[in-house]
């Protein structure tokens, strides 16, 4: 499992999916751009959502609900895609809605919590404990890698 | 390494000038006397020793010294070459390139030493093989810098591939503010849209020039590979090139070069046989290989073939099933086309023994997945005991993609019309009973062969419950026929839209493994659109199964004995209720057309048609001995046959009743008093009338027809 002494990004970029709070190292992310119509891809991994076009780039989108394996959103709102930038190629997380880039101090943190199990758990390095909430920490890398699990 | 500008620009000269002195040297040994040759090899050896000692190159320096004496002494005829002299300035070249090389990569000339190959030029010098000696003066003109070279620049190959790609957007941008531009009413937006809209083709033509280069940049390696290839073999050789000019966008090139190199090797160590062989068969001791390259509809053509032993079919089946690639059953069923198709196997080979050149069956599967990698294709043609051609077949460019739009579940997909054969629309009827299942497969008869079909919604896994569940009168088939390496299909979808060019973008990491799909797209109205890759997709939708393939084959015999003896009629009644006939090959369309639509120019009937104006025969009119015309109650709708010969000139033949169409195998005729019929013929049990169209055309409405096909039908 990772440990505390691995997490280095101090500026997190938030944001919200179902019940639970997310951040992941600012330095990862690209962008964060309103929905955009998406085109699904026939036999892709049932993660991915389709291509979408971000300045004439093509960019895969994940839903990263379906991904964490958490329930499909049921409102009326949007997505939003945080566009990150993993070896060179554009990947875009859709979320549920995005907070602030917060600061965040190494003694808030610890690894996994307990609540996470199965391969929900691979995903997420650790937490920090916020005042309000739980900040849980994604590793963005595994996220974007639908063959390792 | 970092190596400085000078360096660089010098290397890339060398190599230039290196590549052109090896072509030369062979032309040269089969035309030993060509003093232009001599000279030219001479002029590009000289520049490139001065060029080293500008550099302080002395290896190098020294090399190109002692070729350059020996040349001089060739120049004035006081050496005739020879093929040990060939050798030597061969073998100078080889040493030049390993120079080279190594001031590439560590920008010193390296540690070998040459002094063997300078010693072997300078003992050539001295010796003495033409008796007179002509004393001429020198007269030839070295200066040679760099004429040519004012008026060009050196662009770094990643700063065209930039800008290609800048031009590819740039494209996309025009498409998107073109179908914006079409919705407004703004003629100022709608001028300066279709402004910008020359101005990007003509950049884009210009950049795609930019990237040409012309083929002789690979075949100048040729001449020289298949000398040394043919003395290593002991085989004699003559290379025929042609079509030299042509021209090739610089990444294909380079993605072409080593296939195309391997093909000629494979053509001198596998096709060209021995000359005492050849001799024996009654063919000249010398093969000949030969490289040609054209255009053709939009791609760039290459053969590559040899007048040699060609592929031996049988043998190739052995090695198959003995390999294990294929079962015996199977083996018997393929056809020629498919035989051949097996030297693409991976590991196949039918060499007997393995050369250190080529045999090991590494190859031609790897020749192929090269050529498809830049959406080529590659077909082979092989004749026992005459020869083997191979024939690329390249896009001219790789950044715009010709491409059929079609629509499946919703979705626009491309397909690139490299792949695409022909569309086939089924409405209605056909369209319910045109697909029939063999062996559970289902597929559609085209033209007498059976076309297996695969459904995109299928294949994708697409919810297409939506549009298939049409009216069932509205009921419409479309099926894309397509082309892949060795058969074709027929992919069924929901429409088909129009072609478009597009710009294709690569898919991201995570969608790479599906191997339907090569790439993607963006569309006019800005969002993102899938390239199919159709070898991928006919490979993994696994067409057909070894059994169907075989009940299609045996279908296939069937419907071609049916063929060869029987026709297909269209049966109706004209007038006076007679039974008639024509041959459905014939009939252009049915229509029906209410009475009122019947119009008259002078004596003639017309209607119009298409935005045509469609004569009409009244059979009665030629038939008939009374004049008399058929009146249909006035509501009834009159029934038209149209009919035609040739492309245009359509012509409507009224008749009072359609009946059927029939297939039949006409076998008790009779003949007939008039000309206007063939003959008459029992069909379905009943004596039938069939019609000669091209005289009854003639006779009623010459005047539609100029000269030329007049001409055709008086004969």
């Amino acid at each position: 499992m990772t440990t505390s002494t691995s997490i280095e990004q101090h500026q997190l970029c938030t944001f919200y999916l179902d019940k639970f709070f997310f951040g992941i190292g600012v330095e990862k992310v690209q962008e964060i751009v309103r929905y955009q119509k998406i085109t699904r891809v026939p036999l892709a991994p049932p993660e991915v959502r389709g291509l979408m076009n971000l300045r004439n780039q093509i960019v895969t989108a994940i839903d990263l609900r379906d991904r964490l394996d958490l329930p499909e959103y049921r409102g009326d709102m949007l997505p939003i895609n945080v566009v990150v930038k993993i070896d060179e190629e554009m990947i875009s997380l859709l979320v549920d809605d995005v907070g602030d880039v917060l600061e965040v101090s190494q003694e808030q943190f610890e690894s996994s919590p307990e609540t996470l199990t199965g391969k929900v758990s691979k995903l997420i390095r650790g937490a920090y404990k916020l005042e309000e909430r739980l900040l849980l920490i994604l590793d963005v890398e595994k996220v974007v890698d639908l063959t390792g699990y | 390494m970092e190596i400085d500008e000078d360096l660089k620009a010098f290397l890339v000269e060398s190599n230039g000038n290196l590549n052109e002195i090896e072509g030369d040297l062979v032309v040269l040994e089969q035309n030993p006397t060509d003093e232009e040759l001599i000279n030219r090899i001479y002029r590009n050896l000289h520049t490139l020793k001065g060029n080293c000692g500008f550099l302080g190159l002395e290896k190098l320096e020294s090399l190109a010294h002692a070729g350059e004496n020996l040349l001089t002494r060739l120049r004035d005829r006081q050496l005739a070459l020879n093929s040990e002299i060939t050798s030597a300035l061969l073998q100078l070249v080889d040493s030049v390139k390993e120079i080279l090389a190594n001031l590439e990569s560590t920008g010193q000339e390296g540690e070998n030493d040459y002094k063997a190959v300078v010693a072997t030029l300078q003992v050539l010098q001295e010796s003495r093989n033409v008796k007179q000696e002509t004393l001429e003066e020198e007269t030839l003109t070295v200066a040679r810098a760099s004429s040519v070279a004012d008026n060009t620049v050196r662009v770094d190959v990643g700063l065209l591939d930039k800008l290609t790609n800048l031009v590819g957007e740039l494209v996309l941008c025009r498409n998107q503010i073109k179908e914006f531009s079409e919705g407004k009413n703004d003629s100022a937006f709608t001028d300066t849209s279709a402004n910008l809209d020359l101005i990007t083709t003509g950049l884009q033509e210009g950049i795609m020039q930019t990237r040409m280069q012309p083929i002789s940049n690979i075949w100048s390696k040729f001449p020289r590979l298949v000398r040394d290839l043919a003395i290593t073999l002991g085989k004699q050789v003559r290379l025929e090139m042609e079509g030299e000019e042509i021209e090739l966008d610089k990444t294909l090139m380079e993605a072409i070069a080593d296939p195309l190199m391997h093909v000629v090797r494979n053509c001198i160590d596998h096709g060209i046989e021995t000359p005492s062989t050849r001799v024996a068969a009654g063919k000249p001791a010398s093969g000949k290989i030969f490289v040609r390259a054209f255009h053709e509809s939009g791609c760039v053509i290459l053969e590559i073939g040899d007048d040699g032993g060609g592929i031996d079919l049988a043998k190739l089946k052995l090695k198959a099933v003995e390999g294990g690639w294929i079962t015996k059953e199977r083996a018997d069923r393929l056809n020629t086309t498919e035989t051949l198709e097996l030297i693409f196997l991976p590991g196949l080979s039918t060499a007997d023994r393995v050369t250190n050149l080529s045999g090991r069956g590494v190859g031609m599967d790897v020749v192929r997945t090269n050529l498809q990698k830049i959406e080529g294709t590659i077909d082979i043609y092989s004749n026992l005991g005459k020869g083997t051609t191979f024939k690329f077949n390249i896009p001219l460019t790789l950044t715009v993609l010709p491409t059929l739009m079609v629509i499946s579940g919703g979705d626009r997909y491309a397909i690139p019309q490299a792949n695409l054969l022909e569309l086939v629309r089924l409405e209605g009827e056909q369209a319910r009973n045109g697909v029939e299942m063999i062996h559970g497969a289902p597929v559609y008869r085209l033209r007498g062969k059976l076309l297996p079909l695969l459904y995109l919604n299928k294949e994708l896994k697409l919810d297409s419950s939506e549009y298939n569940s049409l009216d069932e009168n509205d009921y419409i088939l479309n099926i894309v026929v397509l082309q892949t390496t060795n058969k074709s299909f027929g992919l069924v979808v929901d429409f088909i839209n129009d072609t478009q060019e597009i710009v294709v973008k690569p898919l991201g990491k995570l969608l790479k493994a599906i191997p339907c799909f090569s790439g993607a797209t963006i569309m006019g109205d800005g969002q993102v659109a899938l390239i199919l890759d159709v070898q991928g997709f006919a490979q993994s939708a696994n067409l057909l199964s070894d059994e169907q393939n075989a009940a299609l084959a045996a279908e296939e015999n069937k419907i071609r004995q049916k063929s060869e003896e029987s026709q297909i009629f269209l049966v109706f009644e004209g007038y006076e209720r007679r039974r008639m006939a024509i041959l459905l090959s014939e009939v252009t369309r049915l229509e029906e057309f209410p009475q009122e639509a019947l119009e008259r120019i002078g004596q003639q009937h017309v209607i119009q048609y298409r935005s045509s104006i469609l004569p009409l025969i009244y059979l009665s009119n030629i038939l008939g001995s009374v004049d008399r015309q058929f009146s249909p109650a006035p509501d009834e709708k009159i029934q038209v046959v149209v009919v035609s010969l040739g492309e245009e000139n359509l012509t409507g033949l009224l008749v009072e009743n359609i009946l059927d169409i029939v297939e039949e195998n006409v076998s008790v005729t009779g003949s007939s008093s008039q000309e206007e019929i063939k003959y008459t013929a029992v069909i379905r049990g009943r004596v039938t009338e069939i019609l000669d169209i091209d005289v009854i055309i003639r006779k009623t409405v010459p005047y539609i027809f100029p000269a030329q096909s007049l001409s055709r039908l008086t004969k």
